[in-house]
């Protein structure tokens, strides 16, 4: 494998269980928060896990946004987004009412439940996604596959075409996207057992 | 939609998994990344590690076991015992633990979990419970169970949810060890009034206890260990029971 592959550390969040992962799959990753590695990598992986606003902030700090963004927009290069890291690929978030990266049409939601006391906000563990459409990303994964999901805010895709995955919860969310090399998943593929470990290879061989 | 998850529980001490019965007579039960990992290739939705005898000196054994743990097995799991400070919950999900729980520490300076939901999110922030009842009330016991406080289980979790916990680990001292079932009553109260997860811990003696538990959502996870370390239930075998028993569970 000559891709060079690279997670960015926007310090939001344990990324060493990400890179365990790729370590399993004996695929070397680098984690690094230099913008500088991001224009010489083949693919990206955006993890995350805490508050949208300060990523935000701390992508900007670091001032990785123009380098994602050459990478993503220009040079239409793989990233997959997981969790936070998905999100922060929307518009905006109501999670301190913050502007995203925008490179998907979305908008980022507060759970809107009624039943609180049956349907948990955080929605955590492991739930059911719909497949909408072919991608390479869900080879040999089945449709109604579980993965394990932690999260308060969900995305709302505006553009149908890209929704990858919807999941039920007390309403049905957009629980994956995919717009041609912009990949985002709510859930936790490096947690989601053998069905995650596939996805994860599938986009190692994107 | 989401399903119940089934947890087993990996009592850790000296980096060997022990389970005790009612607290004490703790027998071996093997080496934990292995069993973690059958337990994983199994269709353990979640693990959790408890080191019952966690002092300062074996944190650094305990971080190295998460360490082997986290290479091997690729499910969410939990690392509890001894831990009461930012730091040691940063060695520990550095070390590759997806969540802490934390209990005597919690009723000490029950400030902790605020820092700690603070510090690293709600979603990781286990707060176990050990509960008996004693004297017509439900109580919370710290140090393993071992020391009774004049704090009452139901507020207390109503306490620790507000102050950011992201899901409670009961244990019902009353009911584990005996396997006569879950303590639903009690368990089924939290789980209906409280916003985050309960996991059901303490007296799984048969698949019938699983069904029991979780038909009437009075759990949202159930937690074992001896049925699972002795092997008198296996993990696919429960799934299947429960699935017969139109309880979803992830297959």
């Amino acid at each position: 494998m000559g891709d060079k592959i690279i997670i960015i550390d926007y310090g939001m969040g344990n990324l060493n269980s990400v890179k365990k992962k790729f370590d399993r799959l004996k695929v070397n990753v680098i984690i690094t928060s230099d913008p500088h590695e991001i224009e010489s990598a083949n693919k990206i992986v955006l993890p995350g896990v805490g508050h949208f606003k300060k990523a935000m902030e701390n992508l900007n700090n670091l001032n990785l946004i123009p380098a994602l963004n050459k990478f993503t927009l220009i040079d239409k290069k793989p990233i997959l987004g997981i969790c936070l890291g998905m999100q922060l690929m929307a518009n905006n978030s109501e999670e301190g009412n913050c502007e995203g990266l925008g490179w998907i049409d979305a908008n980022v939601v507060n759970f809107s439940i009624s039943n609180k006391l049956r349907y948990k906000v955080p929605h955590m563990g492991w739930n059911q996604v719909h497949i909408n459409k072919e991608s390479l990303l869900m080879k040999e994964i089945g449709s109604q596959s579980e993965f394990y999901f932690v999260h308060s805010y969900h995305f709302i895709a505006n553009q149908k075409s890209d929704i990858l995955n919807e999941t039920d919860f007390e309403y049905k969310f957009t629980s994956a996207v995919e717009k041609d090399n912009i990949y985002g998943v709510q859930y936790h593929p490096e947690k989601s057992h053998e069905t995650g470990e596939q996805l994860l290879k599938n986009f190692i061989n994107l | 939609m989401l399903t119940k998850r089934i947890i087993p529980c990996l009592d850790i001490k000296d980096g060997k998994t022990v389970k005790g019965i009612n607290f004490v007579d703790l027998r071996d039960a093997g080496d934990p990344v292995e069993l973690a990992q059958i337990y994983s290739e199994q269709g353990a939705d979640e693990l959790v590690f408890l080191d019952i005898t966690a002092t300062v000196e074996k944190r650094k054994t305990l971080v190295e076991l998460v360490r082997r743990v986290a290479q091997k097995i690729n499910i969410p799991f939990t690392v509890g015992g001894g831990i009461s400070s930012k730091e040691d919950v940063s060695a520990l999900l550095n070390a590759g633990a997806d969540k802490i729980s934390i209990n005597s520490s919690a009723v000490r300076n029950p400030e902790l979990v605020n820092i700690l939901a603070n510090e690293f999110g709600s979603q990781c922030v286990v707060v176990a419970i050990d509960s008996r009842y004693v004297n017509g009330e439900h109580i919370v016991h710290v140090k393993g169970g071992r020391e009774a406080t004049s704090i009452k289980t139901i507020p207390w979790a109503h306490e620790v949810e507000e102050r950011g916990a992201g899901e409670i680990l009961l244990t019902s001292m009353d009911h584990d060890g005996t396997k006569n079932g879950f303590a639903i009553e009690l368990t089924g109260t939290l789980t209906k009034s409280l916003n985050i997860p309960v996991i059901a811990s303490g007296g799984a003696g048969n698949m019938e206890h699983f069904v029991e538990i979780f038909k009437n959502n009075d759990a949202d996870a159930a937690l074992a260990a001896s049925i699972f370390h002795f092997k008198e239930i296996g993990i696919p075998d429960l799934k299947n029971f429960l699935k017969g028993k139109n309880i979803t569970t992830r297959i």
